[in-house]
């Protein structure tokens, strides 16, 4: 007897309505844990860097062995050009240009300047992660040294014993010189694009989205859209309506969403530097953009969900069939969250880029660094994207489906209770 | 004219023939009633008719204008009730009916017609409540006045009265015989026999997607030797 009560519960909360978001978070979950692992490796890995030695002293020798035991070193040379196209050809992270007088400075108890030119190839929270490694060299170097000065016992400044050498930073990210700035502090200060942004754009879809789906759920369950559909208005006129009504009421939650996560992201905010002194800002046609870029995604979303909702039953299973999109938006999120479009495989970059919700959420930091060709496309991939969708969403509209589901699927479901009426 | 036209209509689901081969017409001012029982048929026909359903084979006209070709023209003139409608719960009622008449026209045409809506629907003060706090009469009552206030050419009503108790049922059927009178034409169902044999100019009787017998009630009763449309019925199917 109770066996046959285990069984009856677990045939009715088995579903695919249940099981359904539980593989879309463990792929989300596996797609992030892949990137994190190659994070590890990444950690692991000696830094690719270059080395332009002008001093040639006990010191400069000193932090040469540290660099060259712990770092892959592709250049050794003296001429810091060279050594900057070295690096930046073989994929390095930086170049470390020890200048002339380095060991005499220090001698003479003024630290030794480093000065580190960074390339930085993308803005993710993941992207900077090989820099992060390269900055624990310099800490290396630091204590080589101090050790030196200590077993000289030259009676110098124990501020200088204790910080031997000062960093002189630059870096090159995307064409753009940032002096005075590694790619970690710049990321910092990217992170409300790198964050904001990804997560505005992933609510804002799935709230538009559960919206819209749900109106078709509801149209079925409220026994309304049999009524709907014999009104005198075109087909495509009640898919657009469909999708602009539940835009709005989209860009409303999220405004409300964003307020207070703005609030809480500025809790984050690490620096009070202004990114506009290092050109990293946006003009009125770059904001003007932005907008059209989110209203172009939210465009394609929405569609997107049209063509889902005309799935749904009734209200319950509206709710299932957001996964899809809660899916595809997560995936956008994370890895741009994480990573840059720049760094990621092929393969991914693909991915993201046919995703049409990926575009806003790249468009503030590609703007900021001028990369026009990747958020225009993106736009006009999102109203391509939207007018088939729409196309696609019109053509069910004008068919069957609507009311009578997956014909074959319900005649051979018949004794399931998913026969029509006749 | 003939409001409805229907020459060897056939529509399938899949494999599955729900309708097979049926002909009828309906005329202008008359009202004519589809009755037989549960999966007979009724629903499919009359979702054919309202632009719903696609065609299997066969011919479907409505005031000359041809499914599914000019299923645009023919939502202009036509007004569907299905048998298990609803409306949309977080609009009050004359929302509700607002909403159905801007599609139908403008100005001082959509205030009558409102105002026909509220008229048929007669629900007092109750009209400025959510319709999510409607009984099911009151909703069908609704619905009802929905269906009639645009002044259809033809009306297609699957099962009018279902749901209502007697008293609305025949303020409904009322109301039917009164748009007929002001011209409309009426393609109803219904289980009601007794219902169809009051109101219904014409009937057809359907049974397995086939239309088994036609006519008027007295013809129907005559033929079949029987007191009543129902016995007609059973005996026509046998």
């Amino acid at each position: 007897m109770i066996g046959n009560i285990i069984k009856k519960e677990f045939k009715e909360l088995f579903t695919l309505s249940t099981l359904l978001p539980i593989v879309v978070v463990a792929l989300v979950f596996g797609f992030v844990g892949q990137m994190v692992g190659n994070v590890g490796e990444t950690i692991e890995e000696k830094p690719v860097i270059g080395i332009a030695d002008m001093d040639g002293g006990d010191f400069s020798d000193i932090a040469m062995s540290v660099l060259i035991e712990k770092a892959e070193v592709i250049y050794d040379g003296s001429d810091a050009e060279e050594g900057l196209k070295e690096v930046r050809e073989e994929n390095g992270v930086a170049l470390l240009v020890i200048p002339e007088n380095f060991s005499q400075n220090i001698y003479a108890n003024h630290p030794g300047e480093i000065e580190i030119y960074w390339i930085m190839r993308g803005a993710g929270m993941l992207d900077s992660v090989s820099s992060g490694v390269a900055e624990g060299l310099i800490q290396s170097v630091n204590q080589e040294i101090s050790k030196e000065l200590i077993q000289q016992d030259n009676s110098l400044d124990p501020a200088l014993v204790l910080a031997p050498t000062t960093r002189i930073e630059t870096t090159f990210f995307k064409g753009k010189k940032v002096e005075g700035l590694s790619p970690s502090q710049l990321s910092s200060m990217l992170i409300s694009q790198s964050v904001v942004m990804p997560v505005v754009v992933m609510m804002l879809i799935i709230m538009a989205g559960v919206a819209v789906i749900s109106s078709m759920g509801l149209e079925k369950e409220n026994k309304t859209l049999e009524t709907l559909l014999t009104l005198p208005v075109r087909r495509s006129h009640i898919v657009i309506g469909k999708v602009v009504g539940s835009a709005l009421v989209g860009v409303l939650m999220a405004a409300i969403y964003m307020i207070g996560f703005l609030y809480y992201m500025r809790s984050f905010q690490i620096s009070d530097i202004n990114l506009a002194d290092f050109g990293l800002t946006l003009g009125m046609q770059d904001y003007l953009l932005v907008g059209i870029s989110l209203f172009a995604a939210l465009l394609a979303g929405l569609s997107l969900c049209i063509v889902l909702g005309t799935f749904a039953k009734n209200y319950r299973s509206a709710q299932a069939l957001i996964f899809p999109i809660t899916a595809l938006a997560m995936i956008s999120s994370f890895t741009i969250m994480f990573k840059d479009f720049d760094t990621i495989p092929a393969v991914l970059r693909v991915l993201l880029f046919a995703i049409p919700f990926s575009h806003p959420m790249m468009a503030v930091r590609a703007l900021m660094l001028d990369n026009y060709p990747l958020v225009i496309g993106g736009i006009a991939y999102a109203a391509v994207f939207t007018v088939i969708m729409i196309a696609v969403a019109v053509r069910i509209f004008n068919s069957d489906r609507l009311l009578t589901g997956s014909v074959q699927k319900r005649v051979g479901l018949g004794k399931l209770g998913w026969g029509f009426r006749r | 004219m003939k409001a409805v036209e229907v020459r060897e209509l056939v529509k399938d689901y899949g494999n599955f023939r729900a309708i097979n081969g049926i002909s009828f017409e309906v005329k202008e001012g008359e009202i004519f009633g589809l009755i037989g029982p549960n999966g007979a048929g009724k629903t499919t026909a009359l979702r054919v008719v309202a632009t719903l359903l696609q065609i299997t084979s066969g011919s479907v006209t409505v005031f000359g204008y041809e499914l599914p070709k000019e299923a645009g023209e023919v939502r202009k003139i036509i007004s569907y009730l299905p048998e298990e409608a609803g409306a949309y719960k977080n609009l009050t009622g004359k929302e509700y009916l607002n909403f159905i008449a801007k599609f139908f026209g403008e100005g001082e045409k959509f205030q009558s017609m409102v105002q026909r809506g509220l008229e048929i629907a007669n629900l007092g003060e109750r009209i400025n409540d959510k319709v999510d706090t409607y009984s099911k009469g009151m909703t069908r009552l609704l619905l009802v006045g929905r269906a009639l206030m645009v002044n259809p050419r033809l009306a297609i009503l699957d099962e009018p009265t279902s749901g209502l108790d007697v008293v609305n049922a025949q303020e409904v059927r009322r109301i039917i015989n009164s748009s007929v009178e002001a011209g409309a034409a009426v393609l109803l169902s219904s289980h009601n026999m007794l219902e169809v044999e009051l109101l219904c100019h014409r009937i057809a009787l359907i049974n397995d997607g086939k239309i088994v017998a036609s006519g008027t009630a007295a013809e129907l009763k005559k033929e079949y030797d029987a007191g009543n449309i129902e016995e007609a019925f059973v005996k026509a199917i046998k």
